[in-house]
């Protein structure tokens, strides 16, 4: 019976020695040539000791995290079935083959090589050899692997976490020294767990839960809105409103449109239109002060425009909309919303309205039930404009059709109102002509 | 009197207690607690506290009869030193008032209710408190058990035995720790750690001081090597320690202990006060645990991991559910329980809770120690460092004892740390730390242990292990 010799291989780049990072095999285990039986650790790479003999591993030095000088031997292996009593002595890696280097991060080639192996012709050696590089390259896939019986070892507040999670440690593995838990391990094993057990599919459930502070605007939005909707019961109305007369106005009125004189969209027009609503129902146009009991019909109609911003919504407000004709109207828009786009806006523009609108534009939809802007007691909300089928009696004809989603406060307005004004509305957009009647 | 309903009703307000309910305060869990005496329990009043503040002043007291007896190294000379025991008790109850009061506030701050009294089960959800103005139910959805424990009488020599106009005769601990007068000769019965540590302390005072085991050695739960700077000491001071040696009771007259030694040899042990410290026993009668059906473990109440009884919404913690009875085991116990209640999932993971002996010198040990080790099938290094090598002891004139560290031969993990010598208890927050963050070896060799420090042996002692200590 022969023996040969192991010894740590010259793993190149001029370093003496490296350190032990995986053992493979134990005393006693029967060993194929090309099997993996360690792996070492320079500061660049993982080398891979495969054997270079089929038989039986009789000796074994040198623990894991040892740093061992190159040329040591560190497994001796019987060869079996051979001539007696010499010895041979082999440096690792040195069986014809390059012992594998694998760096920390394998290029996709790695990868790529790894798994053409696997199709290899019917040679299982090589599969075990290739396999193990692929899945030991992925981060965190696995740590030293406990012994049977062993305890996971974590600190206090890995254990802490892993218990509020719900997570057995004995199901994770450790990377750190001595096969500790880290954080890390934990975040690792919680993200790779899946929800119904089967992870094949490439679905994995994420399980990331980001807690962001509800600060600044957003909590001074949150809180509006909170106070809105518990104080006050709203009644959401919605109507159609034919469009196309005004439209066509709109559409003559910006193409023969005097230089300087800004463009005109459907909003001023609506807030003209609110100014006549409002002169024959001033309860619409108030503030109602509930504690004391009071509501306050103001004469002045100031209009807040509800405006998106990228660090979310503020409604600027045109002051004394009865004042302005529809080009101040939509120009004060303008202005307003580009103010409050930039973050420029004064804290006087952005407050004390007596009227809200509501518009997304494009995105309008169909149907919104708008919150109203405590203390107000009416919202208007502009829908999508879009051209519908229309029965006019004998056929269908298509029409510009926009839907009004108008909430207003029930405990001082009541549904009749509510309904008189958006109708009210309605007869004087569909007939934009009544919009600049003087009276 | 009106009942009172809550969500959790502890009973004892020891380490154990207070904790659990200062903690279910916090948490915001409608808490009640029952004592029957001043909170804080035995660790307070008559254990852990009172016992150390003795321990001290003995300590002062026989270095300053060491100067006057011109052997003090350092050169400080000292004339007739005397003690007034009465103003040392004085000084520890004023300690273990403001103890007592401290957490009395605590409770209060935490938004405890206290009730005085004596408590006893009806059933599994109900309690009747025994309290000066007359009984008090109380109806909980959780009960804690933690009564304690108390010491065990030997059946010949019950405390308070042969009541004389200094007191009673036959003491336990509570009773050494009240004592306004230093007894010419005490006897001791049991030598494990109240016993040394007491026995010591009335050494130092200037009784003459015989402690008798009936075991073969003293502090029979620690190894020789820690224990040997222990028996040095008590030789120095003139205690007479005899093993292997059983009490039979007392001589006719009363004068004596009588005892038997190993070899048969009857023995008169002539002592002005016999204080027994032959163990705790768990006190799990008196507070109705007949009305309710829980499992026992031995003497003890038995527990899982939560801290939960045989019986549903009933938990226990502290020296009624076993060993070690120490109060730090039954704190994080009572802590634990208090978050369980409030709905967190907590569950008992500690990997070693940390033993003192305040003996002179103090022994440390955290984990496992080194026959611990073997004995669990683990090969082991074990790297031990002498105070005698350290500059600080040296200064300290604490030269004797040693830190010992016994980790895992394949991947340095480190299993136990021990230790012995003077001041080593402050030690044991860095010994108990390692272990339960899972150091290795390399960990604590790597840290940088202050110079000039005693903690500098444990960097020495993990060096050593690793085959390669500086300073030895």
């Amino acid at each position: 019976m022969a023996e040969k010799l192991i010894k740590l291989p010259d793993v190149g780049e001029g370093v003496a020695e490296a350190e032990l990072v995986e053992w493979h095999v134990n005393v006693g285990d029967l060993v194929r040539e090309d099997m993996v039986l360690a792996a070492v650790m320079t500061g660049k790479a993982t080398v891979e000791i495969p054997s270079p003999v089929d038989g039986e591993v009789t000796f074994r030095y040198g623990e894991i995290g040892d740093v061992i000088a190159t040329g040591t031997v560190i497994l001796k292996i019987r060869i079996a079935g051979e001539g007696a009593g010499d010895e041979e002595e082999i440096e690792g890696g040195d069986s014809g083959e390059e012992p594998r280097v694998k760096p920390a991060i394998p290029p996709v080639a790695a990868l790529e090589q790894a798994s053409e192996k696997k199709v290899e012709p019917l040679k299982p050696k090589a599969e075990i050899a290739a396999s193990p590089p692929v899945a030991k390259a992925l981060p965190h896939a696995a740590g030293a692997p406990r012994a049977e019986g062993e305890k996971p070892l974590a600190p206090p507040a890995v254990r802490l976490r892993a218990k509020e999670a719900g997570i057995d440690l004995r199901q994770v593995p450790g990377t750190g020294p001595a096969g500790r838990i880290t954080h890390e391990d934990l975040d690792a094993f919680l993200n790779s767990q899946p929800g119904s057990g089967a992870i094949a599919a490439g679905l994995q459930p994420n399980k990331a839960v980001q807690e962001v502070k509800v600060v600044g605007l957003r909590r001074r939005i949150a809180e509006k809105m909170a106070l809105s909707k518990s104080r006050i019961p709203h009644i959401t109305y919605v109507e159609e409103i034919d469009m196309t007369a005004l439209e066509e106005l709109r559409t003559r009125m910006n193409g023969t449109q005097k230089p300087g004189r800004p463009k005109l969209t459907i909003l001023p027009f609506l807030m003209r239109a609110m100014v006549k609503a409002i002169a024959e129902q001033p309860g619409i146009n108030a503030l109602y002060d509930d504690e004391a009991g009071i509501i306050r019909h103001y004469g002045g109609v100031h209009i807040g425009i509800a405006a998106q911003t990228p660090s979310g919504l503020v409604v600027p407000v045109v002051k004394h909309a009865e004042a302005r004709d529809i080009f101040d109207c939509a120009h004060e828009v303008a202005r307003l919303s580009d103010a409050a786009k930039n973050g420029t806006a004064l804290r006087e523009e952005l407050s004390g309205s007596t009227i809200t609108i509501s518009s997304l534009g494009a995105m309008g939809g169909i149907v919104s039930t708008p919150v109203i802007n405590h203390p107000e007691v009416a919202i208007i909300g502009v829908n999508k404009l879009a051209v519908r089928p229309h029965w006019d009696g004998a056929q269908f004809v298509p029409r510009k059709m926009m839907n009004l989603s108008s909430s207003f406060d029930h405990r001082v307005i009541d549904g009749w109102d509510a309904a008189t004004f958006v109708q009210r509305l309605k007869a004087l957009m569909e007939t934009p002509a009544l919009i600049f009647v003087e009276e | 009197m009106k009942e009172i309903t809550c969500k959790l009703l502890v009973i004892g307000a020891g380490p154990g207690g207070y904790v659990c309910a200062i903690r279910a305060g916090q948490l915001g869990v409608d808490t009640v607690i029952v004592e029957m005496a001043k909170p804080g329990g035995t660790c307070l009043n008559i254990g852990c506290i009172p016992s150390k503040a003795i321990i001290h002043a003995a300590d002062d007291f026989a270095k300053t009869v060491a100067m006057a007896a011109g052997k003090n190294a350092m050169g400080i000379k000292a004339d007739n030193p005397a003690i007034d025991l009465a103003k040392t008790m004085a000084w520890k109850d004023g300690i273990t008032g403001r103890l007592t009061l401290g957490v009395a506030g605590l409770l209060k701050k935490a938004g405890v209710k206290i009730v005085v009294g004596r408590a006893k089960f009806r059933d599994g959800k109900t309690v009747a408190v025994e309290t000066e103005t007359g009984e008090q139910v109380i109806r909980a959805e959780n009960i804690v058990i933690a009564t304690g424990s108390a010491p065990v009488e030997l059946p010949m020599l019950p405390f308070g035995g042969l009541a004389s106009p200094s007191g009673a005769k036959v003491i336990s601990s509570t009773g050494a720790l009240s004592l306004t007068e230093v007894p010419a000769r005490l006897a001791v019965v049991g030598a494990g750690y109240i016993g040394l540590e007491l026995g010591l302390a009335f050494a130092k005072l200037g009784a003459k001081v015989t402690i008798v085991e009936a075991l073969d050695r003293i502090l029979p739960l620690y190894d020789t090597q820690l224990t040997q700077p222990v028996a040095k000491r008590l030789a120095a001071l003139g205690v007479e320690v005899l093993l292997g040696t059983k009490v039979k009771g007392m001589s006719s007259n009363g004068e004596a202990l009588l005892a038997e030694t190993g070899s048969g040899e009857e023995r008169r042990i002539a002592a002005d006060k016999i204080l027994v410290t032959v163990g705790r026993k768990p006190v799990t009668e008196g507070w109705g645990r007949e009305e309710l059906e829980l499992d026992m473990d031995g003497r003890f109440l038995r527990i899982d991991e939560q801290c939960r009884t045989s019986m549903r919404g009933i938990y226990a913690v502290g020296d009624v559910t076993g060993e070690p009875m120490l109060a730090h085991r039954a704190m994080v116990q009572g802590e634990m329980v208090a978050e369980i209640v409030s709905g967190k999932r907590r569950a008992w993971d500690k990997r070693a809770i940390p033993a003192v002996c305040f003996t002179d010198p103090e022994i440390v040990s955290v984990g496992l120690s080194p026959d611990e080790a073997k004995a669990a099938g683990r090969e082991i290094k074990i790297g031990q460092f002498p105070f005698s090598a350290n500059g600080r002891a040296m200064t300290l004139s604490a030269e004797e004892g040693f830190v010992r560290v016994v980790a895992r031969a394949d991947n340095h993990l480190v299993l136990g740390i021990q230790g012995v010598g003077a001041g080593i208890s402050e030690l044991s927050a860095a010994f108990s730390l390692a272990i339960e963050m899972g150091a290795r070896l390399e960990d604590i060799a790597g840290t940088i242990h202050a110079h000039p420090t005693q903690s500098e042996a444990f960097a020495e002692a993990a060096l050593k292990a690793l085959g390669h200590a500086l300073h030895i």
